[in-house]
């Protein structure tokens, strides 16, 4: 598999590279826990992604580049977790998202055996309306528990009146398990509210949305891309939202990375970029459903 | 009160759920890429040994449930209360008929078993996997029939009723599988 990715990316003259797995900046995503370790005491951080530092190689040199590298997230372990797994991420200066999609696809089909149909691409909010009957960019916390009571979805002790946890909650018990098992699907356009490093749009119907993607197989995620923000000034305020959310969730605040802030200063080309969890896509080709089974050895055995 | 954190949640944790005390047997995590993580965990509730599904958003915190093992020896029956005692430490206590449950059939003295405690009151008794009691009355067996394999009824010095072989005679002491109520073998 590594081989054929490595040949796609040679033959579309995109660079190969590596960058830090180690940083002294961690990620602020409220969702995302990074792993701590120390350096000469001070404390610093494991990827939990190249993002960044991708970013800073692409405002230095504008070139398309892809990495294979290392990702590392704390809590996350389970039949699709593990804490260590390998990602395989890559940008396109010049690309829009659906340009990025239609890669994602090719790449895909290059290492799948055997006929795939075209892959499904469904907006968030189509897929909300088709599966669970709600508008998920008008609905209220209140109409995402009156679904989930509908459709008889137990309500998870603690959550409340968070939409967007409600709307993760819904996707990943009621609307995700509805999409056909043996199939991929690009689903986009997701809640302005749900950016992360996503620039927002106005969509055909008026609406803000982020322009996000994420690549499925069945229910399960296999890859995230955004048309990336290029704004450092909207990143530096997205940056302290999501450490204010961190702290108004109990968990610890973590140092901006001032180094990609400069970077968007300097100047991010228009680009798009993705990142694939080559485990996840590994189990998928092999038709085997738990994490454990594509891992030499898996955290329980390291 | 103590608590857990869903991030300390793995198999075998005592939580609290619906004011009983519980045991976490399986554990898992969903969460979408970007999103929120729920902890979806199956539970075994010690009082009645039913399990039950339950989602918690993670970060929350749930009550931890002060229960304990404790390795201890049956001593008696009172009619009222089934007394054991830790033969470390010589400490005593005395169980209620819902708290022995079914290790009642198993047990005639000096049984090793293991208590659990919650708030230091006795909550459930496990006796030990393999005991060995006398048949106190069983019919005879027909000759001939033993080649067929069959069973007959038998009761045990302690009242227990179970199944064994035709060629078993009251006095014979028998080995039995107190997980199943099965007879193993003769002693």
């Amino acid at each position: 598999m590594l081989k054929s990715i490595r040949a796609f990316f040679d033959d579309r003259d995109v660079l190969e590279v590596e960058t830090p797995l180690l940083a002294s900046t961690g990620n602020t995503e409220p969702h995302i826990e990074s792993l701590q370790t120390l350096f000469r005491e001070q404390p610093c951080y494991l990827n939990t992604s190249p993002e960044f530092a991708m970013k800073r190689l692409l405002a230095a040199y504008g070139e398309p580049v892809y990495q294979i590298c290392k990702a590392f997230r704390d809590e996350e372990l389970g039949p699709m977790h593990n804490p260590e797994f390998t990602m395989l991420e890559w940008y396109r200066p010049g690309f829009d998202m659906y340009q990025l999609m239609d890669e994602v696809e090719a790449l895909v089909l290059a290492l799948v055996d055997g006929n795939q149909e075209v892959f499904a691409r469904i907006s968030y909010a189509q897929l909300f309306e088709e599966y669970a009957g709600l508008d998920p960019h008008h609905a209220t916390a209140e109409d995402c528990r009156q679904c989930a009571l509908k459709y008889g979805i137990e309500q998870p002790v603690g959550l409340d009146d968070e939409k967007d946890q409600w709307l993760d909650w819904l996707l990943t018990q009621l609307v995700l398990p509805a999409l056909p098992a043996d199939r991929f699907a690009f689903v986009y356009d997701y809640p302005a509210s749900q950016c992360a490093l996503a620039r927002l749009r106005m969509n055909a119907q008026g609406v803000q949305v982020a322009s996000r993607f994420e690549l499925l197989y069945g229910e399960i995620e296999l890859a995230n891309g955004f048309h990336e923000l290029m704004d450092a000034g909207e990143q530096r305020q997205r940056f302290e939202a999501e450490n204010k959310s961190r702290l108004s969730g109990n968990k610890p605040a973590i140092k901006i990375d001032e180094h990609l802030l400069s970077a968007l200063e300097h100047g991010l080309p228009d680009c798009s970029g993705v990142a694939l969890g080559l485990d996840r896509l590994l189990m998928v080709l092999m038709g085997d459903f738990l994490i454990d089974e594509v891992l030499s050895f898996s955290w329980s055995r390291t | 009160m103590a608590t857990y954190s869903t991030n300390q949640f793995k198999n075998g944790l005592k939580i609290i759920l619906d004011g009983d005390p519980c045991s976490i047997t399986e554990n898992i995590i969903v969460k979408p890429g970007k999103g929120q993580a729920f902890n979806r965990v199956k539970v075994k509730n010690l009082k009645n040994g039913r399990t039950l599904e339950r989602t918690f958003k993670s970060t929350e915190s749930v009550e931890a449930a002060d229960v304990d093992e404790r390795n201890v020896e049956y001593l008696y029956a009172d009619g009222e209360s089934w007394h054991f005692m830790e033969p470390d430490t010589f400490e005593q206590h005395a169980a209620d008929s819902v708290a022995v449950g079914d290790a009642v059939k198993w047990l005639k003295g000096q049984e090793p078993c293991i208590m659990t405690l919650w708030n230091d009151a006795p909550l459930s008794i496990t006796p030990p996997n393999f005991v060995e009691l006398a048949v106190a009355q069983t019919d005879p067996g027909l000759k001939g029939d033993t080649a067929q394999g069959g069973t007959k009824p038998a009761t045990l010095e302690t009242g227990a009723e179970v199944k064994v072989p035709l060629f078993i005679e009251e006095g014979n002491i028998l080995k039995i599988d107190t997980r199943t109520g099965e007879y193993v073998s003769r002693a």
